[in-house]
C-alpha cells in the first residue's frame, strides 16, 4: 500500500518535471493556463502525510533528497558541461550546519543557514576553479569532499575529542514538508533561470565558451553565480535530512558516492531535457531504496553497470529513448530520418 | 641533522610510491586521453591480490609484482579495446570523448570496488613481510619501504628508457602529441592507445603490491590513492609523464614534512598545495 502511494507521488513529480520543461518554452499566459494539472500534482504531493502511511513519506523524503541533488547538479553541470563532483560537499555542509546550530535555532532557520553557507563555499570554489579548464574543475571538486572530511576529522579528534555529532531530530512530516518545499523552490529557480538571459548565457557557454565570451558574456561570473545557486538547494536538503539521521560523522556526511549518484542519475535520465534528471533520479532512487534492503552488497555494482551501459549505448539516457518513441508514434516510419 | 635526514628519506620512500601511482594515471590521460577514475581501484586490486597470494598461497609479494603487473596490463588492454574504443568511435570530438570516458571510468570504479567488496569483504587486511629494519645514517627504516623505493625508481627509469629509446616508446610519444597524425604516419594507433591504458593499469597494480607491503589495505582504499595520484599529476603537469615522476617525489617530501608535525594534516596539506597550484600555476611543474 505504501508503495502504491509512493509510486503515485513519483509520477506526480515526473509530471511536474515534464511540465517545467514544457513551460520554459511557452509564453507566460499559456503557462498559467495549463498549470492546473501541475498544481493538482503538487497538492497530491503536499497532502501525502494526510492519506499515506508514515513509511510512504519517509521513503519519498529519501527520494526527494536524490531528486534535489540531481536536478540542482544538472542546473549547472547540464548546460555548461562542467561536471561538478562537489554535491556531497554542499550536502555535507548542510548536515554539519544542523549538527552545530540545530540545538539553538528553529528548524527553518537552520535549513536556510545551511543553504547560505553552501552558497559561500560554492562561490569560493567556483571563483578558484571556474576560470580554468573543465578538467581542473572536475578534479578539484572531487577532492573537495575528501578534503573537507579530512579537515573535520582532524578538527574533531584534536579539539572536540569526539568523533561525529548528534543532531536534534525533527518529526518525519516536518522533514517531508521541508524537503518538498526545497524541491518546489528548486523547480521554480530552474524555471526562472532557464527562461532568463542567464539560462541562455549558460547554454552558450556550454556550447562554445570562447564565442560566448566574445559576445560580451561575463563567462566566469555567470558560471560562478549559477554554480552557487545550485548549491543552495543541496545545502538546505542536507540540513533537513540530517535531522532524520540524528548521528553523523565526517566520513558519512561527506561521502563521495553522494557526489557520483546525481551524475549517474542525470545521465541515466538523459541530459537533453529538463525532466530527464527528474526521471532518472526518481527511478534510480526508488530502486536504491528497494535494493538497499534486499541486496546491500551489490547495488554499487548494479549502478556501475547501468552507468557504463548508458554511456556506451544510450547517450541520450531514458529521455533519448522516450523522444525516439514519441517521434516514431507521431511521424510513423519516417520519424528518424 | 639526523631528524632532517629522517624526514627526507621518509619523504623519498613515500614519493617513490606516489610517483609510480601518478605515472600510470598520467600515461592513461596523457596519451590515451582517458581520465581513469578507476585508477585507484587497480591499485587496490594489486594490493588485495597480493594479500591473498601471500596469506593463502604463501607467494612472496615480490613475486606478486611479476604476476600482477602483466595481469593488470591484460585487463587494462581488454577494457580499453572494448569499452573505450567504442566510446572513441561514438564521440564527436576530443572533449566529448574525454568527459564520456571519464564518466565510463566512474562506472568501472563502482563495478571493481563492489566486486572487490564481495570477494574480500569490508575488513582491513594487512600482512607482515620484510619487516626487518635497516639503518641509514643512524635512522632506522623498514626494509620493505626501501624495497618499495628501489622498485619505484627502477620502474620509473626503465619506463623512461622505454619511452625515449625504443620504437614503441616513440610511437607512444607520437600518439601523445597528436593521435591522428601519428596514425597517418603508420602508428597502429588503436593498439598503442590500448597499450598505454594497459601499461597505466599495470603500473597501478604494481604500486598496489608495494603499498600492501607497507600499509594496511581494504576494498575501499582506492579513493584516497586516486586523489593523491590526481594531485601529483596536476603538480607535475597534465600530460607530462616525467612531470608526474618528479611531482610524486616532491609531494612525498612535503607529505613527510607535514607528517612530522601533525600526521592528520597530510591530506589537508596536499590539498592546500593543489589549491595554490590552481591559483598560481595550473600548468604544474612540467606541463605544456
Amino acid at each position: 500500500m505504501a508503495d502504491i502511494m509512493v509510486l503515485i507521488n513519483l509520477l506526480a513529480l515526473i509530471y511536474i518535471g515534464w511540465f517545467v520543461d514544457w513551460a520554459v518554452k511557452q509564453n507566460k499566459s499559456k503557462v498559467w493556463l495549463f498549470s492546473g494539472l501541475a498544481i493538482i500534482m503538487l497538492v497530491i504531493l503536499a497532502t501525502l502525510p494526510n492519506y499515506g502511511p508514515i513509511y510512504s513519506y519517509i521513503m519519498l523524503s529519501g527520494i526527494l533528497m536524490y531528486l534535489i541533488l540531481t536536478v540542482s547538479w544538472t542546473m549547472f553541470s547540464g548546460p555548461t558541461g562542467y561536471i561538478s563532483l562537489a554535491s556531497a560537499a554542499f550536502f555535507g555542509v548542510g548536515i554539519y550546519t544542523s549538527a552545530i546550530l540545530g540545538k539553538d535555532l528553529p528548524v527553518l532557520v537552520v535549513v536556510i543557514i545551511g543553504g547560505l553557507i553552501s552558497v559561500v563555499l560554492a562561490a569560493i570554489v567556483g571563483a578558484i576553479t571556474l576560470r580554468l579548464r573543465g578538467i581542473y574543475f572536475i578534479v578539484f571538486t572531487f577532492g573537495l569532499v575528501l578534503l573537507i572530511s579530512s579537515v573535520l576529522l582532524w578538527y574533531e579528534i584534536k579539539f572536540t575529542g569526539t568523533r561525529g555529532r548528534f543532531i536534534v531530530a525533527a518529526s518525519n512530516d516536518t522533514i517531508y514538508y521541508i524537503m518538498l518545499g526545497i524541491t518546489v523552490l528548486m523547480f521554480i529557480a530552474a524555471y526562472l533561470i532557464r527562461r532568463s538571459k542567464y539560462g541562455l548565457a549558460l547554454q552558450s557557454i556550454g556550447q562554445n565558451e570562447e564565442a560566448a565570451a566574445h559576445m560580451g558574456i561575463n563567462v566566469t561570473a555567470v558560471k560562478v553565480a549559477i554554480f552557487s545557486i545550485s548549491a543552495i538547494f543541496m545545502g538546505m536538503a542536507g540540513s533537513i535530512m540530517a535531522m532524520k539521521w540524528i548521528y553523523v560523522d565526517p566520513y558519512s556526511a561527506f561521502d563521495p558516492f553522494r557526489s557520483f549518484l546525481p551524475v549517474l542519475m542525470a545521465i541515466f535520465g538523459g541530459m537533453n531535457k529538463f525532466y530527464g534528471p527528474v526521471l532518472g533520479a526518481v527511478i534510480l532512487a526508488f530502486l536504491e531504496e528497494k535494493l538497499l534492503t534486499e541486496f546491500p552488497y551489490v547495488y554499487k555494482l548494479g549502478f556501475g553497470i547501468i552507468l557504463i551501459a548508458v554511456i556506451l549505448y544510450l547517450p541520450g539516457g531514458l529521455v533519448g529513448v522516450v523522444e525516439k518513441v514519441r517521434a516514431r508514434i507521431a511521424k510513423g516510419k519516417n520519424a528518424l530520418t | 641533522m639526523e631528524r632532517f635526514l629522517d624526514i627526507v628519506i621518509a619523504g623519498l620512500l613515500l614519493g617513490g610510491l606516489y610517483a609510480l601511482i601518478a605515472m600510470g594515471l598520467s600515461l592513461q590521460y596523457g596519451v590515451a586521453r582517458v581520465f581513469n577514475i578507476a585508477h585507484g581501484e587497480f591499485i587496490m586490486l594489486g594490493a588485495m591480490t597480493t594479500w591473498t597470494l601471500y596469506t593463502v598461497f604463501n607467494i612472496s609479494p615480490l613475486v606478486a609484482i611479476i604476476i600482477s603487473g602483466p595481469v593488470a596490463f591484460v585487463l587494462g588492454f581488454i577494457i580499453h579495446r572494448t569499452m573505450f574504443r567504442k566510446l572513441l568511435s561514438s564521440s564527436a570530438n576530443q572533449g566529448i570523448f574525454e568527459s564520456n570516458s571519464m564518466l565510463a571510468s566512474f562506472g568501472l570504479m563502482f563495478v571493481i570496488q563492489n566486486l572487490a567488496f564481495i570477494i574480500w569483504g569490508p575488513e582491513i587486511r594487512a600482512y607482515n613481510y620484510l619487516t626487518e629494519t635497516v639503518s641509514i645514517g643512524g635512522a632506522l627504516f623498514g626494509a620493505r619501504r626501501l624495497v618499495t623505493l628501489a622498485f619505484a625508481i627502477a620502474i620509473g627509469v626503465a619506463f623512461y628508457i622505454f619511452l625515449a629509446r625504443t620504437r614503441i616508446g616513440k610511437a607512444i610519444r607520437a600518439a601523445g602529441q597528436d593521435p591522428n597524425t601519428a596514425g597517418l604516419m603508420g602508428v597502429n594507433i588503436n593498439w598503442v592507445l590500448a597499450l598505454c591504458f594497459g601499461l597505466g593499469a599495470a603500473m597501478a597494480a604494481v604500486a598496489g603490491v608495494l603499498v600492501s607491503m607497507c600499509y594496511p589495505d581494504s576494498a575501499v582504499m582506492g579513493q584516497e590513492y586516486l586523489t593523491v595520484a590526481i594531485i601529483v599529476v596536476v603538480l607535475g603537469g597534465l600530460g607530462s609523464i616525467p612531470g608526474s615522476f618528479i611531482g610524486g617525489f616532491v609531494l612525498g617530501i612535503i607529505g613527510s614534512i607535514v607528517a612530522f608535525y601533525d600526521p592528520g594534516l597530510t591530506m589537508v596539506a596536499y590539498y592546500a598545495i593543489f589549491i595554490l597550484l590552481l591559483l598560481i600555476r595550473p600548468k604544474g611543474i612540467m606541463g605544456k
